[in-house]
């Protein structure tokens, strides 16, 4: 999948996987896709959730090993 | 101002003295939903930490200004994150849990029951995050536990404070709900497993079989365990008798519900077995007994000093579990409409069984979430 920019959040624990989501997508043009990269196993319910709380899409979401993986798209 | 821990034990104590506080959950609504801090005067809001970042002045509006502030998360980042922005932008003290939810899962509090006629003690380990009940019965310098968890270290803790050592686990019954701490401990302290042979099929390590009738007497004070045969939420389910005082149920009768058939998938084949446990077995014990569950469903049933016993024979005036009359009604009632499974039921039947062996993380993600081994 394309992806505008890669956050790469592994190794960060709880909030700081979201936290810098965030700050990364304030920086994207709506339209954009950011893909993220995490380990925190609660980047796993609590990325899709603030995509929804956020108004942001998620466009995607897979694991790969123990690496987490998610598709964001900028509102 | 500052941030400040407060521990899954402080936070239990609060729990049992109906003591005042106000908490802020910041995990997800799904996680909230599911399961999170309750007490009588216990108020909590859920403001998912993500909501936050951008500011936490609505937040304060909603915050008590007298009372104590109690910021929870899953794990404790979060929580102190939230924390350290309320308190910079009020200037006040804030708490978080610490360890999160993981460690109020897990945090057992340990009271005393009392005391047994000819010597002995028992103690009641309230885990008040997930409802399971288990114990310790202490007979001078020797230990017996019923029900064990996996958190044996907090076991261990207390027995060695106690100057006892634990040699003999009882498990009423092969576990749903939880992973159980019995093989564990016997392991560790060369004790014995004790567990009801028609739940243990298809086990993978040894174990003494708890059949109908056996008795155990152990320590100096020669406490006398009877094990009676009470099937129903299991084919195994088996109850044990302590000196004639009290009685475990294991999950089999609660004192405000009674246990549910299917766990292990036969509930249709097992609503015999438990009514006959429930209103015939039961009813021909001495009615003075205590009962002493293996859970307990809501905070009311604490007394106040958080323990959770009551006499048979109230429960047969009192539980609703025990007024059926009709058989049809009763089927009715522990098969249809019951709540939904235990988290990871499956997954925990085989790690009881000793067919899977999850590392410690896993486990905790296996237990997480609320209790349902009752039928209400």
């Amino acid at each position: 999948m394309e992806s505008t920019k890669v956050l790469d959040a592994k190794g960060l624990a709880c909030p700081m996987p979201v936290v810098k989501v965030k700050k990364e997508m304030d920086q994207l043009q709506s339209g954009d896709i950011l893909e993220v990269l995490a380990t925190d196993k609660g980047a796993k319910s609590d990325i899709p959730a603030w995509a929804k709380s956020s108004g942001n899409e998620l466009i995607k979401e897979d694991q790969e090993d123990n690496v987490l993986k998610f598709w964001i798209k900028k509102a | 101002m500052a941030i400040k821990a407060m521990k899954a034990g402080e936070v239990a104590k609060k729990v049992i003295n109906k003591d005042d506080l106000f908490i802020v959950d910041v995990r997800n609504n799904d996680a909230y939903d599911d399961w999170k801090i309750e007490g009588e005067n216990i108020t909590s809001i859920n403001r998912p930490y993500f909501d936050l970042l951008d500011g936490v002045e609505d937040l304060v509006k909603e915050l008590p200004e007298n009372k104590e502030v109690l910021v929870v998360c899953a794990k404790e980042g979060s929580s102190q994150f939230v924390a350290e922005e309320l308190s910079e932008a009020t200037g006040r003290d804030f708490y978080y849990l610490e360890g999160g939810m993981k460690t109020w899962s897990e945090h057992l509090e340990p009271v005393k029951l009392g005391d047994l006629e000819g010597g002995g003690s028992v103690y009641q380990f309230v885990r008040l995050g997930k409802g399971c009940l288990s114990y310790m019965i202490v007979s001078g310098d020797e230990g017996a536990m019923v029900d064990p968890l996996r958190l044996t270290d907090q076991y261990e803790a207390f027995a060695e404070k106690l100057g006892v050592k634990v040699l003999h686990m009882f498990d009423t019954h092969l576990h749903a709900d939880h992973i159980s701490g019995g093989r564990r401990l016997a392991e560790k302290t060369g004790g014995t497993y004790y567990l009801p042979p028609k739940d243990a099929e298809e086990v993978t390590f040894n174990f003494e079989p708890l059949e109908d009738g056996k008795e155990i007497t152990f320590g100096p004070d020669k406490v006398k365990v009877k094990a009676v045969y009470t099937p129903g939420h299991t084919i195994g389910s088996t109850s044990l008798v302590v000196n004639d005082t009290y009685l475990f149920t294991g999950d089999i009768l609660f004192l405000d519900s009674i246990g549910r058939p299917d766990l292990a998938g036969l509930a249709e084949d097992w609503v015999g077995d438990l009514r006959e446990s429930l209103y015939v077995r039961y009813k021909k014990m001495n009615q003075d007994l205590l009962v002493l569950p293996a859970h307990f469903g809501k905070l009311k049933e604490l007394d106040e000093q958080g323990r959770v016993e009551a006499r048979l024979e109230d429960l047969y005036e009192e539980n609703e579990g025990l007024q059926v009359e009709d058989d049809n009604e009763f089927r009715k009632m522990v098969t249809e409409n019951l709540p939904p499974q235990p988290n990871s039921y499956k997954e925990i039947r085989q790690t009881n069984m000793g067919k899977v062996t999850p590392d410690s993380e896993e486990e905790t993600e296996m237990e997480i979430g609320p209790n349902r081994c009752a039928v209400s």
